[in-house]
């Protein structure tokens, strides 16, 4: 019994000393953004990397998820006599919700965990010491330009999965289910509201956010051997989903 | 071996230089516990400057580590590691990073940059922490190449290297910002006896060019005696011997014997 | 033509900035500038089910918002904005219509046959105030509407 309640206490211990790792390094690589050297090219190198790299992955999700939503929504609303407002429901569910979200865990499966293998890979093959002994200060050179470029792209990638996913409700809605176009966008430009986008965008923020200090912390203190740069990546890619999932729940209530 | 035109004569035993001056490192009872397990346990070291240092020891005897002390990238939990007499263990990061820039090292595998090629990976260190332009880090950095013979090689990128390309290109980046002290992790692991020989060859014609202080990590028994000046034979955690080569050889300390003999049994049992 | 990194980066950030730019002003209506609409204000009985940026009407045009809603001496106070360039004349009528029988609510404004316009923050004194469906239901079936 007693080894039990231990186990519990060194787990929590364990989690919470983590919690304080991974929010120094952020505190760290935040408080390094106002010194030079800027890591402009670098970051232009990231944006390409995590923003233009998922595009594809990003607007053929975003077409089929728009595509669903007018499926879906049509008959729903057809019951209770609203196809008209297959324009709002379409627009709404993909700017305050699927859209911030479902870019997010895309960004994170696709560029992520490349950005935890990669600084992992960085790690073990003792490339971070190499800069640390050159005098370079890593986290300058290797956190920062993933941070800033996920930070730009995430919001970019959803605003583009926001506009493709209304297009795919619009293909199905209108073109194959016969709403009528006016009635599809007017109701739609009647309830969106400004502040929807701007939830929408926000979120989007913090995603980015959350996405590049999870994967390049999972990198940067990643365990021993190729075996280790495996887990970090697992982990890598679970936890920033996870905090996507549980930090979209808290900014809607904190945001509505 | 003789192929090259510049073999290096190796640094001979008999013809030891007499040590001068004050050590361009000394290690004062440095101790280091990495995952529970006591990796230096007081250890004292002396550097002499502008020789070649060896250090042996089995694999998992803090080699490395103490390696690292050197530079700064592991602070020690107890004692102090002087270089010039100012204790790097104690710097701010700033000042680190500014002592660090009298080192050069040269880590296990080469450490080189997989995104960059090359050429870019020795201008590295230049265009990130010097002021000089592109034609002065260009004219430097295809001067090392020549010296390490790899300026053919300039425009491919590292994976496209076999382990020994990779070392001199290392060798490079770590002399391309002219050093005073270079530093080597295991510079030949994993290198078959020529390329090994021929990169411990260089390691040597360099010093002799430009009089580095160098302390190398190894494994190469009994060849590395050609090569240095001094070697330091680390065990347990401690410093068991250190001298110029010719005294180590000789060592009457039973470890220092079984290592060089390689003996299965002796003061150390593994199996 | 083989496109540099920086190109490509360029060009995604400026589809990305269209996109986003598009969702502001087309669906959020975000006003880039401001000016483009003149204040006026309406006193209703009720407004149950108006709200905020639900649009205003005339003759079925969508020429504004509704900006805010407040409460005046027991009276709903709404504030519409309307497109620059329309004039309400004084004697110039606010109702708040339904569309469909659940759709939402919107402001309708019948215009008049005045010769004087209600300045820009001036007041619509005719209104017509939300027909409450349910009251009418309970009307109907309590036998009271005529």
């Amino acid at each position: 019994m007693i080894t039990f309640a231990e186990t519990i206490g060194k787990r929590t211990l364990t989690a919470i000393n983590r919690m304080g790792r991974m929010a120094i390094f952020l505190a760290g690589t935040i408080a390094s953004l106002p010194f030079p050297p800027y890591q402009g090219r670098r970051i232009v190198k990231q944006v390409h990397f995590i923003g233009v790299r998922s595009l594809f992955v990003i607007v053929l999700t975003a077409m089929f998820t728009g595509m669903v939503l007018g499926l879906q929504g049509y008959h729903t609303l057809r019951e209770v006599g609203s196809e008209g407002l297959l324009g709002s429901v379409v627009a709404l569910s993909l700017i305050r919700e699927l859209g911030p979200v479902l870019s997010a865990l895309m960004v994170t499966g696709r560029a992520g965990s490349a950005l935890t293998a990669e600084i992992g890979i960085m790690r073990i093959g003792e490339q971070i010491d190499s800069l640390e002994s050159m005098g370079i200060d890593p986290v300058k050179f290797i956190v920062v330009p993933r941070l800033c470029a996920a930070i730009l792209s995430v919001p970019l990638l959803t605003a583009i999965f926001d506009v493709v996913g209304i297009l795919g409700g619009y293909l199905v809605g209108v073109k194959l289910l016969g709403v009528n176009a006016g009635v599809f966008f007017g109701g739609m430009e009647a309830n969106v509201e400004w502040s929807d986008i701007a939830n929408g965008f926000v979120k989007s923020v913090v995603f980015g956010l959350i996405i590049a200090w999870v994967c390049t912390f999972k990198g940067y203190f990643t365990g021993r051997g190729a075996e280790g740069v495996s887990q970090s990546t697992t982990s890598a890619v679970v936890l920033s989903s996870v905090m996507i999932l549980v930090g979209d729940y808290f900014l809607t209530s904190v945001l509505l | 071996m003789s192929v090259q035109s510049w073999v290096c004569e190796p640094c001979a035993i008999d013809k030891l230089p007499v040590g001068d001056g004050k050590p361009a490192i000394r290690l004062v009872d440095l101790e280091k516990t990495l995952d529970g397990k006591k990796v230096l346990d007081g250890v004292n070291l002396d550097i002499p400057p502008k020789r070649i240092t060896a250090i042996l020891g089995l694999s998992g005897a803090g080699k490395s580590v103490m390696l690292k002390h050197m530079i700064g990238l592991i602070r020690p939990e107890r004692g102090q590691v002087l270089v010039d007499g100012v204790d790097i263990s104690r710097l701010s990061r700033k000042e680190l990073y500014h002592a660090r820039q009298r080192f050069g090292m040269l880590f296990q595998g080469g450490a080189l940059f997989d995104s960059l090629t090359v050429y870019e990976n020795v201008a590295f260190p230049l265009q990130e922490k010097t002021k000089l332009g592109e034609g002065e880090i260009r004219e430097r950095v295809l001067s090392r190449l020549a010296q390490v013979g790899l300026e053919e090689a300039r425009g491919k990128y590292p994976d496209e290297l076999s382990g020994g390309m990779k070392r001199r290109v290392a060798f490079a980046r770590a002399m391309v910002t002219d050093p005073e002290i270079i530093l080597f992790d295991e510079p030949t692991t994993g290198l078959d006896p020529i390329i090994r020989n021929s990169v411990l060859n260089l390691i040597c014609h360099s010093y002799h060019q430009h009089g580095f202080t160098m302390v190398m990590v190894s494994h190469d028994i009994p060849d590395i005696f050609q090569w240095c000046h001094y070697v330091v034979v680390l065990h347990g955690g401690k410093v068991v011997e250190a001298g110029p080569t010719a005294e180590v050889v000789v060592s009457v300390n039973p470890f220092v014997q079984q290592l060089i003999r390689g003996d299965i049994t002796g003061a150390v049992h593994l199996m | 033509m083989r496109l540099n990194v920086e190109t490509v980066v360029g060009l995604f950030v400026l589809l990305g900035i269209v996109c986003l730019a598009w969702l502001s002003v087309k669906l959020g209506k975000l006003e880039i500038i401001g000016g483009d609409y003149v204040p006026f204000h309406a006193e209703f009985a009720s407004v149950s089910g108006l709200k905020k940026g639900m649009s205003v009407e005339i003759a079925g045009v969508d020429v504004g918002k509704v900006e805010s809603i407040t409460l005046n001496d027991y009276n709903a106070d709404v504030l519409l904005k309307v497109r620059k360039g329309i004039s309400l004349q004084e004697d110039t009528i606010a109702s708040i219509r339904t569309r469909g029988l659940i759709g939402d609510k919107f402001v309708k404004l019948s215009p008049g046959a005045s010769d004087r316009l209600i300045p820009p923050n001036g007041k619509i004194r005719e209104t017509e105030s939300a027909v409450d469906i349910e009251e009418l239901i309970s009307e109907f079936i309590h036998g009271s509407a005529e």
